[in-house]
């Protein structure tokens, strides 16, 4: 397998021909947060606006015909990346509003269902009884954690969550699933240890009981093969902007039987069938969700990324960054005072690496680091029960993409080391 | 490195050497502030004193910013009165703003929080405290803005 052209690539990328703090050339390893997008995304949502721009799934006139056409294109390109069928794709915001998403339809579900008002088939898969349980991971990001806090405390249904081995692993003995438990809802790649999760024992585990599994896709999508033909899971989200893609569109992908049984969550133009003053039908999926004139131009853009990443090969792209991460976790390892958290070798474990430099609070590492250029997160990433379950206030994380190459891993090393020269710690 | 501005020797000194760190018993408002972007925290606790004034004592943990910051409020702010302690408050605002020029009689070692306002990010990390402060103070004294 060759390797990515790092050189070719980061041509494509308009941003790194800028430079940063008096000068320096950027050294961007905050793609977890977002990554940069290549001039072929920014090009597919600019052509969109200058030739085809219409509300989509309104108006009879040809450019109406041909934005409707470009977002279902764009549908299909994306639904085809993850092994999917383009109806059970549906268009959010972002992750967080895909999570929240299937989080409200357990809610409305049950809401609907002691009003005895009409549910779609199936729907009783998500109406909750008090004591139900809603199983989490302690490594979720706060996005698959409070909507889930939210809808126990308005069912009573009981949050409960599988806990973590020292080494950044789940522990998947920590709890045990029962009859009561109806959904699972974890993360495939943890944004703040790396670690990426065995998807299929989760899954065996939950399938013994019946229970439903969510998966959040944030950091693996954008950075692995994904093929949910063969995850085993019910849904997953993930967001577009992590993934080359544009701002404001996120996606989750969902079971056909399982999406048609939902109810809708935000609701008004769009996603009904029939519409009376006492009371309104609803639309199949994915229209059903997807309320108000939808993100045409960000959903071609992410289409574009998709084929931008496609290209590259997802299998090259993953073995790009376990190259880097190998190489991080080695340069990270030889700098005294410094510890991961998370797993320390490159074994099931994706390219975000948090650090905890000892003497230095990562505000201040990521200060340093700045002043060099190098971009980096520093604080709670999100995922701050994480932080307590290691004892440490915060971290700094590096993450790597298909723009980063050996110098970036060398910059980060080097920048550590300057920040503790510069506090008087370490060596 | 523009960095030396910000983190001045005398930042790094009450960083290393915090001045008053540690609650006291006695208190009469408790305040717990976050910054949730970053995860530091202070628990601040303002009690009046027979003449009127303040006494201050805070816990914390935190960036080297937040960490100095709260040591220099506690050099300025223990035992003065809530009208001297809520107009420096103003002043280290205005000057992080860089509405103001640094005045040394209000703030003393905080004239060298300056160099924090040509990073936005970490203003908030330099006014937790003070932040805290005011917060604990209105409710100790019952005084309003
Ligand atoms: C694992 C994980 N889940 C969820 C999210 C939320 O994504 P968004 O903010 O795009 O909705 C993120 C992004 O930070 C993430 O890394």
């Amino acid at each position: 397998m060759t390797e990515l052209d790092v050189a070719r690539i980061r041509a494509d990328f308009p941003i790194f021909n800028r430079t940063v703090r008096n000068d320096r050339r950027l050294v961007y390893l905050d793609s977890g947060a977002t990554s940069q997008k290549p001039r072929q995304v920014l090009d597919a949502e600019r052509d969109f606006y200058e030739n085809h721009n219409a509300a989509v799934h309104r108006g009879a006139h040809q450019l109406a015909e041909e934005a409707t056409d470009a977002f279902e294109a764009a549908r299909a390109t994306i639904a085809r990346f993850i092994g999917a069928q383009p109806d059970d794709i549906v268009f959010t915001k972002n992750a967080t509003e895909a999570l929240n998403l299937v989080s409200y339809s357990f809610l409305n579900a049950t809401l609907k269902a002691a009003r005895s008002k009409p549910l779609p088939i199936g729907a009783e898969r998500f109406v909750l009884q008090e004591g139900d349980e809603i199983v989490v991971t302690e490594m979720e990001h706060h996005a698959n954690l409070v909507p889930w806090q939210e809808l126990c405390d308005k069912t009573g249904a009981v949050l409960r969550w599988i806990g973590l081995t020292d080494d950044g692993r789940l522990d998947l003995d920590s709890i045990e699933f029962t009859h009561r438990t109806k959904v699972v809802s974890l993360t495939h790649q943890s944004n703040l240890l790396g670690t990426v999760n065995d998807v299929a024992a989760v899954v065996a585990k939950a399938r013994a009981v019946d229970a439903l599994v969510v998966l959040d896709a944030c950091q693996s999508v954008p950075h692995m093969p994904v093929d949910v033909s063969e995850l085993g899971v019910d849904f997953i989200a993930w967001s577009g902007h992590k993934m080359l893609g544009p701002l404001g569109i996120g996606c989750l992908w969902g079971r056909s039987e399982l999406l048609s049984a939902m109810p809708p969550f935000i609701t008004g133009g769009s996603m009904i069938e029939t519409v009376h003053m006492e009371s309104s039908t609803f639309a199949a999926p994915p229209k059903r969700f997807e309320a108000g004139v939808p993100m045409a131009a960000q959903a071609v853009g992410l289409a574009a990324a998709v084929d931008y990443l496609n290209a590259l090969g997802m299998d090259k792209v993953a073995a790009h960054e376990h190259r880097l991460t190998q190489l991080a976790l080695e340069g990270l390892a030889g700098i005294k005072g410094v510890r991961v958290i998370g797993p320390t070798e490159a074994i099931e474990r994706g390219s975000a690496v948090s650090f905890v430099v000892e003497g230095l609070h990562p505000h201040d590492v990521g200060q340093i680091l700045d002043e060099q250029g190098i971009a980096v997160r520093v604080g709670h990433h999100c995922a701050w029960p994480v932080c307590r379950r290691y004892n440490v206030p915060a971290t700094t994380r590096a993450t790597f993409y298909i723009y980063n190459d050996d110098a970036d891993v060398a910059a980060l090393v080097e920048g550590i080391k300057a920040a503790q020269k510069f506090f008087g710690v370490g060596e | 490195m523009n960095l030396e501005n910000m983190y001045q020797e005398i930042i790094l000194d009450h960083y290393k050497h915090p001045h008053g760190k540690g609650l006291s018993e006695n208190f009469a408002a408790e305040v717990h502030h976050v910054n949730p972007t970053c995860g530091d925290e202070i628990t601040l606790r303002v009690t009046p004193n027979e003449d009127g004034t303040l006494a201050v004592s805070y816990d914390n943990q935190g960036c080297s910013i937040s960490q100095a910051s709260a040591s220099i409020l506690f050099d300025q702010l223990n035992n003065v009165t809530f009208e001297t302690g809520s107009s420096a408050v103003d002043h280290i605002i205005a000057m992080l703003q860089r509405a103001e020029e640094p005045n040394e009689e209000v703030l003393g070692d905080g004239i060298a929080l300056v160099g924090v306002a040509q990073y936005p990010a970490r203003v908030k990390c330099a006014l937790l405290s003070w932040m805290a402060w005011k917060d604990a103070a209105i409710q100790a004294t019952g005084k309003g803005e």
